[in-house]
Protein backbone atom coordinates (compact mmCIF):
# COMPACT_ATOMS: atom_id res chain seq x y z
CA UNK A 1 0.00 0.00 0.00
CA UNK A 2 1.01 3.58 -0.96
CA UNK A 3 -0.27 7.49 -0.25
CA UNK A 4 -1.38 8.67 -3.54
CA UNK A 5 -2.88 12.04 -3.40
CA UNK A 6 -6.62 12.69 -4.60
CA UNK A 7 -5.89 14.26 -8.05
CA UNK A 8 -2.42 15.86 -9.50
CA UNK A 9 -1.30 18.88 -9.80
CA UNK A 10 -3.56 20.47 -6.99
CA UNK A 11 -0.90 20.02 -3.98
CA UNK A 12 2.40 18.47 -3.15
CA UNK A 13 2.79 17.37 0.52
CA UNK A 14 6.89 17.13 0.32
CA UNK A 15 9.10 19.36 0.92
CA UNK A 16 6.47 21.15 2.79
CA UNK A 17 2.53 20.79 2.18
CA UNK A 18 1.99 23.18 -0.59
CA UNK A 19 -1.35 24.77 -3.05
CA UNK A 20 -0.93 24.76 -6.30
CA UNK A 21 -2.39 27.45 -7.42
CA UNK A 22 -2.71 29.57 -11.31
CA UNK A 23 -1.76 32.86 -11.78
CA UNK A 24 -2.87 34.53 -14.95
CA UNK A 25 -0.21 35.44 -17.11
CA UNK A 26 -1.76 39.29 -18.58
CA UNK A 27 -4.12 40.39 -15.44
CA UNK A 28 -2.07 38.28 -12.23
CA UNK A 29 -5.50 37.31 -11.15
CA UNK A 30 -4.75 34.04 -8.88
CA UNK A 31 -6.97 30.90 -8.76
CA UNK A 32 -7.38 27.27 -7.20
CA UNK A 33 -7.12 24.98 -8.84
CA UNK A 34 -4.83 25.99 -11.70
CA UNK A 35 -6.90 25.76 -15.09
CA UNK A 36 -5.60 22.77 -16.53
CA UNK A 37 -4.27 22.84 -20.55
CA UNK A 38 -4.43 26.58 -20.95
CA UNK A 39 -1.67 28.80 -21.85
CA UNK A 40 -2.84 32.01 -20.00
CA UNK A 41 -2.39 30.15 -16.57
CA UNK A 42 1.06 29.26 -15.12
CA UNK A 43 1.07 26.70 -11.69
CA UNK A 44 1.68 29.07 -8.68
CA UNK A 45 2.63 28.16 -4.91
CA UNK A 46 -0.06 29.36 -2.70
CA UNK A 47 0.79 30.84 0.75
CA UNK A 48 0.98 28.19 2.99
CA UNK A 49 -1.03 29.94 6.21
CA UNK A 50 -4.05 32.31 6.50
CA UNK A 51 -7.03 32.97 8.55
CA UNK A 52 -10.14 31.63 8.75
CA UNK A 53 -12.99 32.86 6.44
CA UNK A 54 -16.01 31.38 7.26
CA UNK A 55 -16.67 27.38 8.15
CA UNK A 56 -19.15 24.57 8.40
CA UNK A 57 -19.54 20.65 9.34
CA UNK A 58 -20.39 18.37 6.81
CA UNK A 59 -22.88 16.47 9.53
CA UNK A 60 -24.41 14.08 6.48
CA UNK A 61 -22.34 11.52 3.67
CA UNK A 62 -22.70 13.67 0.50
CA UNK A 63 -24.51 11.49 -2.08
CA UNK A 64 -22.02 8.84 -4.13
CA UNK A 65 -21.35 9.55 -6.92
CA UNK A 66 -19.64 12.06 -6.50
CA UNK A 67 -18.29 11.67 -2.91
CA UNK A 68 -15.83 8.82 -2.86
CA UNK A 69 -15.00 9.11 0.99
CA UNK A 70 -15.28 6.61 3.41
CA UNK A 71 -18.40 4.74 3.16
CA UNK A 72 -18.47 4.17 7.08
CA UNK A 73 -19.20 8.24 7.36
CA UNK A 74 -18.00 10.78 10.42
CA UNK A 75 -19.16 14.14 9.84
CA UNK A 76 -16.01 16.70 8.67
CA UNK A 77 -15.15 20.52 9.37
CA UNK A 78 -14.73 22.33 5.84
CA UNK A 79 -14.45 26.09 5.68
CA UNK A 80 -12.63 29.15 2.97
CA UNK A 81 -9.23 30.10 4.50
CA UNK A 82 -7.84 33.61 3.36
CA UNK A 83 -4.56 33.58 2.30
CA UNK A 84 -3.46 37.09 2.47
CA UNK A 85 -2.35 38.35 -0.42
CA UNK A 86 -3.16 35.69 -2.72
CA UNK A 87 -6.89 34.10 -2.93
CA UNK A 88 -9.52 32.97 -0.64
CA UNK A 89 -9.73 28.75 -0.56
CA UNK A 90 -11.81 26.34 -0.27
CA UNK A 91 -10.82 22.82 1.91
CA UNK A 92 -11.22 20.42 4.65
CA UNK A 93 -10.64 21.79 8.21
CA UNK A 94 -8.71 19.04 10.49
CA UNK A 95 -7.02 18.36 13.44
CA UNK A 96 -9.79 20.67 15.81
CA UNK A 97 -12.59 20.62 17.34
CA UNK A 98 -15.96 21.77 16.08
CA UNK A 99 -16.67 23.80 18.75
CA UNK A 100 -13.33 25.72 19.01
CA UNK A 101 -13.94 26.55 14.89
CA UNK A 102 -13.65 30.82 15.21
CA UNK A 103 -13.74 32.99 12.06
CA UNK A 104 -10.58 34.90 11.98
CA UNK A 105 -8.21 32.29 13.30
CA UNK A 106 -4.81 31.36 12.29
CA UNK A 107 -4.86 28.37 10.14
CA UNK A 108 -1.78 26.78 8.60
CA UNK A 109 -1.81 24.31 5.36
CA UNK A 110 -1.38 20.54 6.10
CA UNK A 111 -1.87 16.86 3.81
CA UNK A 112 -4.36 14.50 5.65
CA UNK A 113 -5.75 10.63 5.39
CA UNK A 114 -8.91 11.12 3.38
CA UNK A 115 -9.90 7.45 2.40
CA UNK A 116 -8.31 3.85 1.35
CA UNK A 117 -9.24 3.09 -2.57
CA UNK A 118 -9.96 -0.05 -3.85
CA UNK A 119 -6.08 -1.15 -4.43
CA UNK A 120 -5.45 -0.38 -0.92
CA UNK A 121 -3.64 2.98 -1.44
CA UNK A 122 -4.26 5.78 1.49
CA UNK A 123 -5.96 8.67 -0.76
CA UNK A 124 -4.36 11.93 0.70
CA UNK A 125 -5.97 15.54 0.65
CA UNK A 126 -5.40 18.97 1.73
CA UNK A 127 -6.59 20.75 4.59
CA UNK A 128 -6.77 23.63 6.86
CA UNK A 129 -5.51 23.06 10.87
CA UNK A 130 -5.07 25.48 13.15
CA UNK A 131 -1.71 27.53 12.98
CA UNK A 132 0.93 26.14 15.59
CA UNK A 133 -1.28 23.53 16.82
CA UNK A 134 -0.15 19.69 16.07
CA UNK B 1 -45.06 49.07 -23.75
CA UNK B 2 -48.22 48.20 -22.33
CA UNK B 3 -49.65 47.22 -19.12
CA UNK B 4 -49.77 43.99 -18.12
CA UNK B 5 -51.83 42.46 -15.69
CA UNK B 6 -52.61 38.72 -14.01
CA UNK B 7 -55.89 37.58 -14.68
CA UNK B 8 -55.64 34.33 -13.81
CA UNK B 9 -53.59 31.81 -11.18
CA UNK B 10 -53.35 28.04 -10.74
CA UNK B 11 -51.11 25.92 -8.22
CA UNK B 12 -51.10 22.40 -7.96
CA UNK B 13 -49.82 22.04 -4.32
CA UNK B 14 -46.38 21.92 -3.22
CA UNK B 15 -44.72 18.80 -2.16
CA UNK B 16 -45.29 14.54 -2.76
CA UNK B 17 -47.48 13.70 -5.31
CA UNK B 18 -47.10 10.10 -6.73
CA UNK B 19 -48.50 9.32 -9.51
CA UNK B 20 -48.25 12.59 -11.29
CA UNK B 21 -45.65 13.62 -13.57
CA UNK B 22 -44.35 17.07 -12.83
CA UNK B 23 -45.67 18.37 -16.14
CA UNK B 24 -49.06 17.02 -15.50
CA UNK B 25 -48.73 19.33 -12.07
CA UNK B 26 -48.37 22.01 -14.54
CA UNK B 27 -51.21 21.31 -16.46
CA UNK B 28 -53.39 20.84 -13.35
CA UNK B 29 -51.93 24.54 -12.50
CA UNK B 30 -52.91 25.64 -16.40
CA UNK B 31 -56.26 24.64 -16.02
CA UNK B 32 -57.00 26.34 -12.73
CA UNK B 33 -55.37 29.29 -14.03
CA UNK B 34 -57.62 29.17 -17.12
CA UNK B 35 -60.88 28.15 -14.62
CA UNK B 36 -59.91 31.14 -12.53
CA UNK B 37 -59.00 33.60 -15.57
CA UNK B 38 -63.11 32.41 -17.30
CA UNK B 39 -60.80 31.39 -20.35
CA UNK B 40 -59.95 28.40 -21.92
CA UNK B 41 -56.65 27.17 -23.60
CA UNK B 42 -57.59 27.79 -26.89
CA UNK B 43 -57.76 31.53 -26.15
CA UNK B 44 -53.94 31.48 -25.33
CA UNK B 45 -52.04 32.96 -28.01
CA UNK B 46 -48.95 31.66 -26.52
CA UNK B 47 -47.12 30.22 -23.23
CA UNK B 48 -43.45 30.10 -21.89
CA UNK B 49 -42.62 27.21 -19.23
CA UNK B 50 -40.27 24.98 -17.92
CA UNK B 51 -38.74 22.49 -15.31
CA UNK B 52 -35.34 22.12 -13.59
CA UNK B 53 -35.58 18.36 -14.36
CA UNK B 54 -39.49 17.22 -15.18
CA UNK B 55 -39.09 17.72 -19.00
CA UNK B 56 -39.86 19.87 -21.36
CA UNK B 57 -42.92 22.42 -21.36
CA UNK B 58 -44.18 22.70 -24.33
CA UNK B 59 -45.11 18.83 -24.51
CA UNK B 60 -47.90 20.18 -21.82
CA UNK B 61 -49.67 20.98 -25.74
CA UNK B 62 -50.71 17.00 -25.36
CA UNK B 63 -52.33 17.32 -21.80
CA UNK B 64 -54.29 20.66 -22.67
CA UNK B 65 -55.06 20.83 -26.30
CA UNK B 66 -52.87 21.07 -29.75
CA UNK B 67 -54.10 24.46 -30.60
CA UNK B 68 -50.44 25.40 -32.54
CA UNK B 69 -49.54 27.98 -29.56
CA UNK B 70 -46.47 29.32 -29.89
CA UNK B 71 -44.90 27.77 -26.70
CA UNK B 72 -41.25 28.87 -25.66
CA UNK B 73 -39.48 26.17 -22.83
CA UNK B 74 -37.65 27.83 -20.44
CA UNK B 75 -34.34 26.11 -18.71
CA UNK B 76 -32.77 28.55 -16.17
CA UNK B 77 -32.17 26.97 -12.71
CA UNK B 78 -33.92 28.47 -9.87
CA UNK B 79 -34.82 31.65 -12.44
CA UNK B 80 -37.19 29.14 -14.70
CA UNK B 81 -40.45 30.30 -13.42
CA UNK B 82 -39.46 33.99 -13.25
CA UNK B 83 -37.82 33.67 -16.82
CA UNK B 84 -40.99 31.97 -18.26
CA UNK B 85 -43.17 35.60 -16.42
CA UNK B 86 -40.72 37.73 -17.99
CA UNK B 87 -40.59 35.77 -21.68
CA UNK B 88 -44.93 36.56 -20.96
CA UNK B 89 -44.77 39.86 -19.82
CA UNK B 90 -42.74 41.16 -22.93
CA UNK B 91 -45.15 39.52 -25.51
CA UNK B 92 -47.78 41.03 -23.91
CA UNK B 93 -46.08 44.79 -23.47
CA UNK B 94 -44.61 44.31 -26.60
CA UNK B 95 -48.15 44.78 -28.10
CA UNK B 96 -47.74 41.66 -29.83
CA UNK B 97 -50.39 39.36 -28.07
CA UNK B 98 -52.96 39.69 -25.56
CA UNK B 99 -53.05 37.23 -23.39
CA UNK B 100 -50.89 34.35 -22.98
CA UNK B 101 -49.63 31.60 -19.92
CA UNK B 102 -46.67 31.37 -17.77
CA UNK B 103 -46.46 27.93 -16.96
CA UNK B 104 -43.44 26.53 -14.21
CA UNK B 105 -43.57 22.59 -12.72
CA UNK B 106 -40.92 20.56 -11.46
CA UNK B 107 -40.39 16.94 -9.96
CA UNK B 108 -36.64 16.04 -7.51
CA UNK B 109 -35.95 13.11 -6.28
CA UNK B 110 -36.05 12.93 -2.41
CA UNK B 111 -32.68 14.41 -0.51
CA UNK B 112 -30.13 17.12 -1.30
CA UNK B 113 -29.70 17.69 -4.90
CA UNK B 114 -26.95 16.28 -6.07
CA UNK B 115 -24.51 17.95 -8.41
CA UNK B 116 -21.88 16.48 -10.57
CA UNK B 117 -18.85 18.82 -10.72
CA UNK B 118 -18.72 18.45 -14.98
CA UNK B 119 -21.60 19.95 -14.64
CA UNK B 120 -20.00 23.45 -13.15
CA UNK B 121 -16.83 22.82 -15.35
CA UNK B 122 -14.70 21.85 -11.75
CA UNK B 123 -12.34 18.86 -11.81
CA UNK B 124 -13.71 15.21 -10.92
CA UNK B 125 -11.85 14.90 -7.47
CA UNK B 126 -13.95 18.05 -6.52
CA UNK B 127 -16.56 16.14 -5.80
CA UNK B 128 -15.16 13.15 -4.89
CA UNK B 129 -13.96 14.71 -2.02
CA UNK B 130 -17.23 16.01 -0.85
CA UNK B 131 -17.15 19.52 -2.04
CA UNK B 132 -20.42 19.40 -4.29
CA UNK B 133 -22.40 20.04 -1.69
CA UNK B 134 -25.16 22.92 -1.88
CA UNK B 135 -26.09 23.00 1.69
CA UNK B 136 -21.89 23.85 2.57
CA UNK B 137 -21.97 27.36 0.52
CA UNK B 138 -25.58 28.02 2.33
CA UNK B 139 -24.24 27.13 5.63
CA UNK B 140 -20.55 29.49 4.85
CA UNK B 141 -22.23 32.38 3.53
CA UNK B 142 -24.56 32.49 6.81
CA UNK B 143 -21.84 31.59 8.92
CA UNK B 144 -19.69 34.68 7.88
CA UNK B 145 -22.72 37.16 7.74
CA UNK B 146 -23.94 36.22 11.60
CA UNK B 147 -20.29 36.51 12.50
CA UNK B 148 -20.41 40.21 10.64
CA UNK B 149 -23.49 41.51 11.37
CA UNK B 150 -24.54 39.77 14.74
CA UNK B 151 -27.39 37.47 13.73
CA UNK B 152 -28.17 35.06 16.47
CA UNK B 153 -29.14 31.40 16.22
CA UNK B 154 -32.07 32.21 17.48
CA UNK B 155 -33.35 34.24 14.47
CA UNK B 156 -32.31 31.37 12.43
CA UNK B 157 -35.32 29.98 14.53
CA UNK B 158 -37.60 32.33 14.16
CA UNK B 159 -38.07 32.62 10.26
CA UNK B 160 -38.40 28.77 10.59
CA UNK B 161 -40.74 29.01 13.23
CA UNK B 162 -42.95 31.43 11.08
CA UNK B 163 -43.23 29.92 7.70
CA UNK B 164 -44.72 26.81 9.60
CA UNK B 165 -46.53 29.13 11.36
CA UNK B 166 -47.90 30.87 8.32
CA UNK B 167 -48.39 27.62 6.04
CA UNK B 168 -51.12 26.44 8.56
CA UNK B 169 -53.09 28.80 6.31
CA UNK B 170 -51.72 28.48 2.71
CA UNK B 171 -53.51 25.15 0.83
CA UNK B 172 -50.71 24.79 -1.43
CA UNK B 173 -48.18 24.55 1.41
CA UNK B 174 -46.27 21.04 1.99
CA UNK B 175 -45.59 21.10 5.68
CA UNK B 176 -48.39 22.92 7.33
CA UNK B 177 -47.99 21.82 10.80
CA UNK B 178 -46.91 24.24 13.53
CA UNK B 179 -43.47 24.01 14.98
CA UNK B 180 -42.26 25.25 17.90
CA UNK B 181 -38.74 27.37 18.85
CA UNK B 182 -37.51 24.30 21.00
CA UNK B 183 -38.36 21.79 18.19
CA UNK B 184 -36.75 23.80 15.36
CA UNK B 185 -33.35 24.52 17.28
CA UNK B 186 -32.19 21.21 19.10
CA UNK B 187 -33.66 19.37 15.86
CA UNK B 188 -30.44 17.49 13.67
CA UNK B 189 -27.82 19.61 12.82
CA UNK B 190 -27.66 19.73 9.40
CA UNK B 191 -24.70 21.55 8.77
CA UNK B 192 -23.66 24.38 10.63
CA UNK B 193 -25.58 26.63 12.18
CA UNK B 194 -28.35 25.30 10.54
CA UNK B 195 -30.61 22.57 11.52
CA UNK B 196 -33.21 20.44 9.81
CA UNK B 197 -35.86 22.39 10.19
CA UNK B 198 -34.36 25.59 8.87
CA UNK B 199 -33.54 23.85 5.25
CA UNK B 200 -36.24 23.40 2.48
CA UNK B 201 -36.36 20.05 0.69
CA UNK B 202 -36.29 19.82 -3.10
CA UNK B 203 -40.23 19.19 -3.66
CA UNK B 204 -42.66 18.61 -6.63
CA UNK B 205 -45.46 21.41 -7.54
CA UNK B 206 -46.82 23.49 -10.34
CA UNK B 207 -47.81 26.82 -11.00
CA UNK B 208 -49.34 29.03 -13.68
CA UNK B 209 -50.51 32.19 -14.71
CA UNK B 210 -52.46 33.88 -16.79
CA UNK B 211 -51.16 37.44 -18.29
CA UNK B 212 -53.28 39.91 -20.35
CA UNK B 213 -52.63 43.68 -21.46
CA UNK B 214 -54.57 45.73 -20.20
CA UNK B 215 -57.58 46.24 -22.70
CA UNK B 216 -57.92 42.19 -22.25
CA UNK B 217 -58.02 42.63 -18.40
CA UNK B 218 -60.29 45.20 -18.30
CA UNK B 219 -62.55 43.50 -20.94
CA UNK B 220 -62.66 40.58 -18.36
CA UNK B 221 -63.21 42.98 -15.54
CA UNK B 222 -60.00 41.34 -14.07
CA UNK B 223 -57.90 44.50 -13.91
CA UNK B 224 -56.85 43.99 -10.59
CA UNK B 225 -53.00 42.80 -10.37
CA UNK B 226 -50.40 44.33 -12.65
CA UNK B 227 -47.14 43.84 -12.95
CA UNK B 228 -44.82 46.95 -12.83
CA UNK B 229 -41.65 45.07 -12.98
CA UNK B 230 -40.20 42.37 -13.85
CA UNK B 231 -36.12 41.49 -14.15
CA UNK B 232 -33.96 38.78 -13.91
CA UNK B 233 -29.76 39.37 -13.30
CA UNK B 234 -27.02 37.36 -13.42
CA UNK B 235 -23.66 37.40 -11.00
CA UNK B 236 -21.32 40.50 -11.15
CA UNK B 237 -17.03 39.89 -10.00
CA UNK B 238 -16.91 38.93 -6.35
CA UNK B 239 -19.90 37.86 -5.72
CA UNK B 240 -19.87 34.30 -3.49
CA UNK B 241 -21.67 31.65 -4.92
CA UNK B 242 -22.13 27.79 -4.60
CA UNK B 243 -19.11 25.38 -5.60
CA UNK B 244 -15.98 27.61 -5.55
CA UNK B 245 -13.11 26.45 -5.13
CA UNK B 246 -11.76 29.20 -4.65
CA UNK B 247 -12.38 32.86 -4.39
CA UNK B 248 -10.62 36.50 -4.66
CA UNK B 249 -9.86 38.44 -1.51
CA UNK B 250 -11.52 41.29 -2.91
CA UNK B 251 -15.66 40.93 -2.52
CA UNK B 252 -17.92 41.93 -4.58
CA UNK B 253 -22.02 42.44 -5.21
CA UNK B 254 -24.40 39.79 -5.47
CA UNK B 255 -27.15 39.15 -8.05
CA UNK B 256 -29.96 40.05 -6.12
CA UNK B 257 -28.38 43.52 -5.25
CA UNK B 258 -28.38 43.76 -9.05
CA UNK B 259 -31.82 42.21 -9.41
CA UNK B 260 -33.62 44.63 -6.42
CA UNK B 261 -32.04 48.02 -7.51
CA UNK B 262 -33.16 47.47 -11.20
CA UNK B 263 -36.64 46.38 -10.00
CA UNK B 264 -37.57 49.23 -8.14
CA UNK B 265 -35.97 51.60 -10.70
CA UNK B 266 -38.82 50.06 -13.12
CA UNK B 267 -41.47 50.16 -10.66
CA UNK B 268 -40.19 53.65 -9.48
CA UNK B 269 -40.76 53.10 -5.79
CA UNK B 270 -38.55 51.93 -2.94
CA UNK B 271 -38.64 49.25 -0.56
CA UNK B 272 -40.35 51.70 1.72
CA UNK B 273 -43.25 50.98 -0.59
CA UNK B 274 -43.49 47.46 -0.52
CA UNK B 275 -46.47 45.86 1.41
CA UNK B 276 -45.74 42.30 1.29
CA UNK B 277 -42.55 40.61 -0.02
CA UNK B 278 -41.61 37.03 -1.05
CA UNK B 279 -38.06 36.04 -0.57
CA UNK B 280 -36.16 32.92 -1.88
CA UNK B 281 -35.41 31.41 1.78
CA UNK B 282 -33.76 27.83 0.53
CA UNK B 283 -32.89 28.10 4.22
CA UNK B 284 -33.47 30.78 7.55
CA UNK B 285 -30.08 32.49 7.04
CA UNK B 286 -30.93 33.09 3.32
CA UNK B 287 -34.50 35.10 4.02
CA UNK B 288 -32.37 36.93 6.64
CA UNK B 289 -29.69 37.89 4.08
CA UNK B 290 -32.41 38.56 1.15
CA UNK B 291 -34.05 41.18 3.65
CA UNK B 292 -30.61 43.46 3.22
CA UNK B 293 -29.79 42.35 -0.29
CA UNK B 294 -33.36 43.70 -1.26
CA UNK B 295 -33.17 46.69 0.53
CA UNK B 296 -36.04 46.58 3.30
CA UNK B 297 -33.26 46.76 6.40
CA UNK B 298 -29.47 47.19 6.62
CA UNK B 299 -27.19 44.59 7.09
CA UNK B 300 -27.97 43.03 11.05
CA UNK B 301 -31.03 44.80 11.69
CA UNK B 302 -32.66 41.60 11.12
CA UNK B 303 -31.83 40.76 14.48
CA UNK B 304 -34.47 43.33 15.65
CA UNK B 305 -36.54 42.79 13.23
CA UNK B 306 -37.25 38.95 14.03
CA UNK B 307 -37.46 39.54 17.76
CA UNK B 308 -40.27 42.34 17.28
CA UNK B 309 -42.32 39.83 14.53
CA UNK B 310 -41.61 42.69 11.65
CA UNK B 311 -41.69 39.85 9.12
CA UNK B 312 -45.08 38.11 10.36
CA UNK B 313 -48.24 38.55 8.41
CA UNK B 314 -49.61 41.21 11.34
CA UNK B 315 -46.09 42.94 11.29
CA UNK B 316 -44.96 45.94 8.89
CA UNK B 317 -43.27 43.96 6.33
CA UNK B 318 -45.05 40.71 6.02
CA UNK B 319 -42.18 38.10 4.63
CA UNK B 320 -43.28 34.65 3.01
CA UNK B 321 -46.58 34.99 3.88
CA UNK B 322 -47.48 31.36 2.96
CA UNK B 323 -44.20 30.11 4.64
CA UNK B 324 -41.42 30.07 1.70
CA UNK B 325 -40.01 27.34 0.65
CA UNK B 326 -38.90 26.51 4.47
CA UNK B 327 -42.60 25.15 4.13
CA UNK B 328 -43.54 24.88 0.56
CA UNK B 329 -40.69 23.07 -0.32
CA UNK B 330 -38.42 23.32 -4.00
CA UNK B 331 -39.27 22.33 -6.91
CA UNK B 332 -37.20 24.51 -8.64
CA UNK B 333 -39.11 25.24 -11.94
CA UNK B 334 -42.56 26.30 -9.84
CA UNK B 335 -40.53 27.69 -6.90
CA UNK B 336 -40.35 31.52 -8.20
CA UNK B 337 -44.29 31.62 -9.96
CA UNK B 338 -45.50 29.89 -6.46
CA UNK B 339 -44.16 33.61 -4.70
CA UNK B 340 -45.66 35.56 -7.79
CA UNK B 341 -48.98 33.68 -7.20
CA UNK B 342 -49.21 34.12 -3.67
CA UNK B 343 -48.81 37.56 -4.64
CA UNK B 344 -51.84 37.92 -6.47
CA UNK B 345 -53.50 35.87 -3.70
CA UNK B 346 -52.54 38.83 -1.21
CA UNK B 347 -53.34 41.60 -3.61
CA UNK B 348 -56.93 40.46 -4.69
CA UNK B 349 -57.07 39.63 -0.83
CA UNK B 350 -58.11 36.41 -0.83
CA UNK B 351 -55.66 34.59 1.81
CA UNK B 352 -57.55 33.74 4.46
CA UNK B 353 -55.84 33.08 8.11
CA UNK B 354 -52.81 34.24 6.28
CA UNK B 355 -54.20 37.32 4.53
CA UNK B 356 -51.83 40.47 5.37
CA UNK B 357 -53.98 43.02 7.51
CA UNK B 358 -55.51 46.40 5.49
CA UNK B 359 -55.00 47.51 2.27
CA UNK B 360 -52.41 45.40 0.27
CA UNK B 361 -51.22 47.89 -2.85
CA UNK B 362 -47.73 46.47 -3.61
CA UNK B 363 -46.18 43.21 -3.75
CA UNK B 364 -42.40 41.76 -4.36
CA UNK B 365 -41.14 38.78 -4.98
CA UNK B 366 -36.99 37.05 -5.21
CA UNK B 367 -35.39 34.31 -6.03
CA UNK B 368 -31.95 33.53 -5.51
CA UNK B 369 -30.51 30.18 -6.95
CA UNK B 370 -26.95 29.10 -8.71
CA UNK B 371 -24.72 29.49 -10.15
CA UNK B 372 -25.46 33.22 -9.30
CA UNK B 373 -28.82 34.36 -11.13
CA UNK B 374 -31.59 36.29 -8.83
CA UNK B 375 -35.49 37.35 -9.99
CA UNK B 376 -37.53 40.14 -8.69
CA UNK B 377 -41.06 40.86 -9.43
CA UNK B 378 -42.88 43.75 -8.27
CA UNK B 379 -47.07 43.57 -8.51
CA UNK B 380 -49.23 46.31 -7.72
CA UNK B 381 -53.04 46.71 -7.47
Amino acid sequence: MSAIAIADGVFREKPEPTLIGGRHRESGRIVFPCPEGKALWEAVDLPRQGTLWSWTVQRFRPKSPPYAGPEDFEPFAIGYVELPGAIIVEARLANVAFDALTIGMPMQLAVVPFSIDANGNEVRIYAFAPAGGE
Amino acid sequence: MQGVYIIGIGIHPFGRTDGLSGLQQGAYAARQALADAGLEWADMQFGFGGSDSAGNADTIVNELGLTGLPFINVKNGCATGGSALIGSWQAIASGQHDVGIAIGFDKHPRGAFNAMPAEYNLPDWYGEAGFMVTTQFFAMKLQRYMALHGISPASLGRVAEKAFRNAVHADHAWRRSPTDMDTIMNSQMVSDPLTKYMFCSPAEGGVALILASAKKARELGRDQVRIKAAVIRTRPPGSFEVFAPSMDIERGGAPTLLASSAAFEMAGIGPEDIDVAQLQDTESGAEIMHMAENGFCRDGEQEEWLANGWTNIDGKLPVNTDGGCLACGEPIGASGLRQVYENAVQLRGLGGGRQVRGTVRTAYSHVYGAPGISGVTILER
